[in-house]
């Protein structure tokens, strides 16, 4: 599946940050756009929630756009997918997992008229745009529920891959967590897939077996939810508003809302005023959404939106300096009084207090 | 009541290429009835799916990449099963084929180093799939464990194998941890075969293992051998064939192919290692070798209508909407219609009254 989701701003060697847009860009009166997606639609995550932007385009033109789909594209053959809809009159084209980067870049080469999104990867080119969203914000939130809310003091997180995004995301989590709990503790366990629905309930279970109370999670089905519901536990919701999946366990969800993007993108090319960009928003952004606190007593409640509403205004900042790794040394901080953009986005290192080891 | 098969002895080769046709034009119909219950014309699918691919250059050429590595690999697969072994594991054959030649490619890089680059991957990724297919027809031949389980097994060993590489020691340094190798030099990337085009020399050896494999079971003792090792495995042993030797053979070169398939697959298509290198082509090629029914110029046909049915599933995705679980519906039930047309060519069914314990 896709190895990663996240990217940004970079200025590496082999970023092709232009900022100038490619050919004369002219006002259009119907725009067709194409989506290529790594799960099936119905995946109730990642892949479903960029079709539920995709829906908000025809919703928000109507007349003036199509749209089209393809779905669980492997990401080892999906140039000619993505070529597929470059040929067929599209004129912008979302490829919306991080495995899809190469093959876009050589498809946007070959197709200088039409542009491309690509989401969570970090090449541009004068006609391919690169988003991603801090879903890292989200995470500094809810640990700060879990560590309010567990009894036991141990608090789990099912992981997808050891990538930096997810690292990033662990990191916020028990960072949260610990900003109003000292003591506790947390127990991670990858399950080396994004989407598998029985593979991610057996990394749920084997973490409440172990005493967790609290279950985060960064693997995109219900299922460990869904354990945390049968055991009587809680748990978030991650991608889509899980609740139907867990009515009493779901405290609330992180979800992605591209939504806006979308609009405000397929709007660009309406006007011809599309530009290549590096997009990578947050809360303010409302990119990441937090679905409605439920099942929660009302401080922890108080305290969840008060800390949204912080991190909206840029007061609070999930990685302000100091950031102590493992080591009990301090991170450089190279952003201003928190770990830049780079840091976070190349992130491979557990903050201190996590007992565990990053897989290799 | 009940059926009975008994073989037929007089089934000629017009019967049988009569069957191949009678199977995908049932196929066809029983796929055109499903889209006509979703309320969809047939008629448009049928052009989208296979018309349209089939009468436009750039398409056509899609279809040869995307058929290349399915051809190799049930070509290879097709020596073991003339012999009735079960090679299950030939994507792993695939994937450590793919990571023993991009070591070279990997270690060479940067260094300009010269035109032997490429012939050297091309070498380790047929090595590497070889050895891989060694482990079950050793395991087989020298403790009789059943080589459909172990490799199946040693798929997710080689998987795994190659996740780790690509997350460590091969991680490309400037890729923000992210879990890819670096792309790959022009002296280590497999050409083109025309200047700007998608179709790599894996499509030239993919023909050749056709026309090689041609050869060998037709014309040479070999190929007389494993099909008396598949039919008769008794008389092959009367006869003084070892099915030890030939185990070990079939496998090995079956893997080797797949190993092919995969450096090619790496160096042509993909310029890099990553954690995914293959959308299943080692298991689709079992049903490609199959529906060619272990045929060298059936395998070449199959693999280019089972790339249809890929490549029509996309073009209907886009064009009509369908989705893409009618393109995998569609492959079972051409591949359900092709043996089933099969048996009935090699069996006369009958209906037997009930009878007692026999």
């Amino acid at each position: 599946m896709f190895s990663g989701k996240v990217f940004g701003a970079l200025a590496g060697a082999t970023v092709l940050a232009l900022s100038a847009s490619g050919a004369v860009a002219q006002p259009k009166e119907k725009v067709k756009v194409g989506f290529i997606y790594v799960g099936p639609v119905g995946d109730h995550g990642w892949s479903y929630q960029h079709d539920q932007g995709r829906q908000a385009i025809e919703k928000a033109f109507p007349g003036k756009v199509t749209t089209t789909f393809v779905e669980s594209v492997p990401e080892a053959d999906s140039e000619r997918a993505i070529e597929q809809l470059a040929r067929t009159g599209h004129d912008l084209i979302f490829t919306t997992s991080f495995g899809f980067m190469e093959p876009t870049l050589k498809v946007a080469k070959k197709y200088p008229n039409i542009k491309f999104e690509h989401a969570t990867g970090f090449k541009r080119a004068p006609n391919l745009s690169t988003y991603a969203a801090k879903f890292h914000e989200g995470r500094y939130i809810i640990g700060q529920i879990a560590g309010k809310m567990t009894k036991s003091n141990t608090i789990g997180y099912v992981g997808a891959f050891p990538i930096p995004e997810v690292i990033a995301g662990i990191n916020a989590f028990y960072l949260g967590a610990q900003s109003v709990n000292p003591n506790v503790k947390i127990k991670i366990v990858f399950a080396n897939t994004w989407y598998d629905p029985a593979k991610e309930g057996d990394a749920a279970k084997a973490l409440l077996d172990q005493g967790v109370d609290m279950l985060a999670q960064h693997t995109d089905s219900p299922a460990p939810i869904q354990a945390a519901e049968q055991r009587g536990k809680f748990g978030f919701g991650q991608a889509s508003d899980m609740e139907r999946f867990a009515p009493k366990a779901q405290l609330t969800a992180i979800v992605d809302n591209w939504s806006d993007y979308y609009v405000a993108r397929t709007k660009a090319v309406l006007d011809g005023t599309w530009k290549s960009e590096d997009t990578w928003g947050g809360i303010n952004a409302h990119m990441v959404v937090m679905s409605p606190y439920k099942n929660m007593p009302d401080d922890v409640k108080k305290l969840a939106q008060d800390t949204e509403a912080a991190i909206k205004s840029g007061q609070l900042n999930p990685f302000k300096c100091p950031i102590v790794g493992q080591d009990g040394k301090e991170i450089e901080c190279k952003g201003q009084g928190a770990l830049s953009d780079e840091q976070v986005l190349g992130m491979n290192f557990y903050v201190k207090g996590i007992e565990d080891k990053i897989p290799q | 009541m009940r059926f009975e098969l008994t073989p037929r002895t007089n089934a000629s080769t017009m019967m049988r290429v009569f069957a191949s046709v009678a199977a995908f034009i049932t196929a066809f119909l029983i796929a055109g009835f499903v889209i006509w219950l979703m309320g969809r014309s047939p008629i448009a699918a049928f052009d989208v799916y296979v018309l349209q691919p089939l009468s436009d250059p750039w398409s056509l050429q899609e279809l040869i990449v995307k058929a290349t590595p399915m051809a190799l690999i049930a070509i290879g697969l097709s020596y073991c099963f003339r012999a009735n072994l079960w090679n299950i594991g030939a994507e792993g054959q695939y994937v450590i084929g793919a990571v023993l030649g991009s070591w070279i490619a990997l270690k060479t890089h940067g260094m300009d180093a010269g035109f032997w680059v490429l012939p050297l991957m091309l070498l380790l990724g047929i090595i590497g799939g070889a050895l891989w297919g060694l482990i079950p027809a050793f395991l087989k031949t020298r403790f009789g464990v059943n080589e459909i389980l172990t490799s199946l097994m040693l798929v997710y060993v080689a998987q795994l194998t190659l996740d780790y590489l690509v997350r460590g020691p091969w991680r490309d340094p400037k890729g923000f941890n992210f879990p890819q190798s670096v792309t790959f030099d022009p002296a280590a990337t497999l050409p083109p075969i025309l200047e700007a085009g998608r179709v790599h020399y894996g499509a030239v050896f993919a023909a050749i293992a056709v026309l090689v494999t041609a050869v060998i079971l037709g014309r040479t003792l070999f190929g007389y051998r494993l099909k008396l090792t598949g039919d008769a495995p008794r008389a092959a042993r009367f006869a003084g064939f070892s099915s030890k030797a030939t185990t070990l053979a079939v496998f090995a070169i079956s893997g080797g192919l797949a190993g092919l398939a995969g450096i090619s697959e790496v160096s042509g298509q993909i310029g890099q290692l990553q954690p995914s290198i293959s959308p299943g082509y080692g298991f689709t090629a079992i049903t490609v070798a199959f529906l060619g029914r272990l045929n060298p110029i059936g395998i070449l046909v199959a693999s280019l209508v089972v790339a249809l049915t890929f490549i029509g599933g996309e073009s209907a995705q886009i064009m009509l909407k369908l989705p893409l679980d009618l393109t995998q519906a569609f492959q079972g039930i051409l591949l359900m219609c092709v043996l089933a047309a099969d048996a009935m060519v090699s069996y006369r069914i009958r209906l037997a009254a009930r009878g007692g314990g026999q």
